[in-house]
């Protein structure tokens, strides 16, 4: 964000009074609009089954948070919530962990050093850029399913730990390293990994952090690839786990429990996202040059 | 660019690449080169051999009138998300840009669906849409429209691409927000003084230095229209009614894996393959450009 010395608020394009008041409400009304939908899941997960199934529900919540909220993480639909929280935190935590580690590896390997194979490794990962999981679905599903890797964590995580972006952001990173730090080491005799972990680790921490931040969230909204390799419900991550929750047929949803579901699904998430806000724009955008 | 100083040795690091590498070989390029193979061959129904039929399965795929209707509905459901998501972020980038105090926190609630899953919000907007629950459905119908997205295409289309681009608003809000602040007050204070108008300003000036972050949100939203919409699309519609929201992304799972039509999802994804081949040789090429800027 650019600072801006000069621009005090009195600046003559500055808006003041009506149109100042005119723009707040539009944002606001920007604002509710947007919340609307999940204000009204929040609002289904507090009121009761007929409460929602003689419309119009209600607008306002009801008195029945934690009768919902306890009976969707303990019992469920088909199995309990928390187990299907446990799950998505396992891989979300295993993707963000597992690709940057791999890349911090990789990329410390390609820029540090001059090895055989170095320009072809690094058009290997370029090319892995490019494809996402959708598109190559049935082939990796069997390569998982010849490990015997369906409903187990590394059959969900090692797919999605395939790509590139990580290695690119730190190469990137590394490459602004001062080489003086690198001459110092290489004078003190110490060895590549001391350099490593003493100096380019600790150096990196804001962007490891922030790469984090997006890879949780990318991790934990996945649907299609646990859809495919979960098929015990006790496997299910959260985010695939409520549509499963509707019944096949003409019996009628058990709205309460699955909108509470909802709200879970998105809490995590929202809380990385909002308590480390400056971190997660910061990733948005470095991940996406 | 490079690195003068380097250290010696060439153990440790193919000792240090070997971890990606053998991920991405065995979980990648063999997978993807898999499903090249796959789409010249098409397996007999006992799935003891397969025949090889060379290009057989994408000519087939292409005279397929589904798949032809499918490649029609992508590009409209993606044109769609693309708009329906870029142009309310502008606007309220617009916004928050005016606002001196405030916009922090406009931006922290803002920022909230960009968290929510694909699913997650499929499942939300499905809920207020419901035929027989929705609220939004039941005020309709008070005002004399009879919502019905389980029957009718249009509603269907609809439906998916608000749930869809509703989080890629605050996605594209945080990059037009950033863009506007980059742009120089002194250029926007000496239109003021010719005495151009906020529109005229905003037209003439504003949109114009713009240009770099909307083409890249182009791309990119493209992209995720293509391949992350699947969650929505599974959650609302199933591709349905009569295949009118089956996006290629979509098509390829409910062959592959639901048809067990191995020959032709293979041969979609491989289509698929070169659609993101292309879409990313553009972001690239585009990026490039923004570098000389």
């Amino acid at each position: 964000m650019a600072d801006q010395p000069m621009n005090d608020a009195g600046g003559m394009v500055e808006k003041r009074g009506r149109s100042l008041w005119l723009t707040h409400a539009m944002m606001i009304l920007g604002v509710l609009v947007i919340f609307f939908p999940i204000w009204l899941a929040f609002v289904a997960s507090t009121v009761t089954q007929p409460d929602i199934v003689s419309p119009p529900m209600p607008v306002l919540p009801g008195s029945h948070f934690f009768e919902n909220y306890s009976r969707a993480l303990l019992a469920g639909v088909n199995v309990p919530v928390a187990t299907m929280m446990l799950n998505s935190l396992v891989m979300a935590v295993g993707i963000a962990i597992g690709k940057i580690i791999i890349s911090l590896l990789s990329a410390f390997a390609i820029v540090y050093f001059r090895f055989p194979f170095r320009g072809a490794f690094f058009w290997m990962i370029f090319i892995t850029l490019m494809l996402p999981v959708e598109v190559r679905i049935v082939p990796t599903y069997e390569v998982i399913a010849g490990f015997g890797m369906l409903n187990s964590y590394s059959g969900l995580i090692f797919p999605l730990i395939a790509s590139a972006t990580a290695t690119f952001l730190f190469r990137q990173f590394f490459l602004t390293i001062p080489d003086e730090l690198a001459e110092a080491a290489r004078v003190d005799g110490a060895r590549p990994m001391r350099f490593f972990v003493d100096i380019v680790v600790p150096m990196s921490r804001t962007n490891i952090a922030a790469l984090f931040v997006i890879l949780f969230i990318y991790g934990w909204n996945q649907y299609l690839w646990p859809l495919l390799i979960t098929t015990d419900p006790s496997m299910n991550t959260i985010v695939m786990g409520i549509r499963q929750m509707f019944p096949s047929g003409d019996d009628i949803a058990d709205w309460p429990v699955i909108m509470a579901t909802s709200i879970l699904a998105m809490i995590p998430p929202v809380i990385v996202v909002v308590s480390m806000q400056k971190l997660f724009i910061r990733g948005l955008v470095e991940s996406e040059k | 660019m490079e690195k003068r100083v380097t250290f010696k040795g060439w153990l440790l690091p193919l000792a240090l690449v070997f971890p990606q590498a053998f991920i991405s070989a065995v979980f990648f390029f063999y997978p993807a080169g898999q499903a090249v193979w796959q789409s010249m061959f098409i397996p007999d129904p006992f799935g003891l051999s397969s025949q090889f039929v060379g290009l057989g399965n994408f000519e087939y795929l292409f005279s397929d009138p589904y798949y032809r209707s499918s490649f029609v509905t992508t590009a409209v459901f993606s044109t769609l998300v693309t708009v329906v998501s870029m142009v309310p972020a502008l606007f309220l980038a617009v916004l928050a840009d005016r606002l001196v105090k405030g916009a922090g926190t406009y931006r922290t609630l803002l920022i909230w669906p960009y968290a929510v899953a694909p699913a997650v919000a499929g499942v939300l907007w499905m809920f207020m849409f419901n035929t027989r629950v929705g609220v939004v459905s039941w005020y309709l119908g008070q005002l004399g429209y009879t919502w019905n997205h389980v029957l009718d295409p249009n509603e269907a289309m609809g439906l998916v691409v608000v749930a869809s681009a509703w989080g890629r608003i605050s996605y594209n809000f945080l990059f037009f927000y950033a863009a506007l602040q980059a742009v120089p007050r002194s250029l926007i204070e000496a239109a003021a003084i010719d005495g151009a108008r906020f529109w005229r300003r905003f037209f003439t000036i504003v949109l114009p230095m713009l240009s770099p972050t909307t083409f890249f949100l182009l791309v990119v939203n493209i992209v995720y229209a293509f391949f992350e919409t699947f969650g929505v699309i599974h959650t609302i519609t199933s591709g349905g009614p009569q295949q009118a929201t089956t996006i290629l992304v979509y098509k390829v799972y409910a062959d592959g894996f639901v048809g067990q039509d191995l020959g032709s999802s293979a041969a979609q994804s491989v289509v698929l393959l070169v659609v993101v081949g292309a879409l990313t040789v553009i972001q690239f090429r585009f990026i490039e450009r923004r570098v000389h800027y």
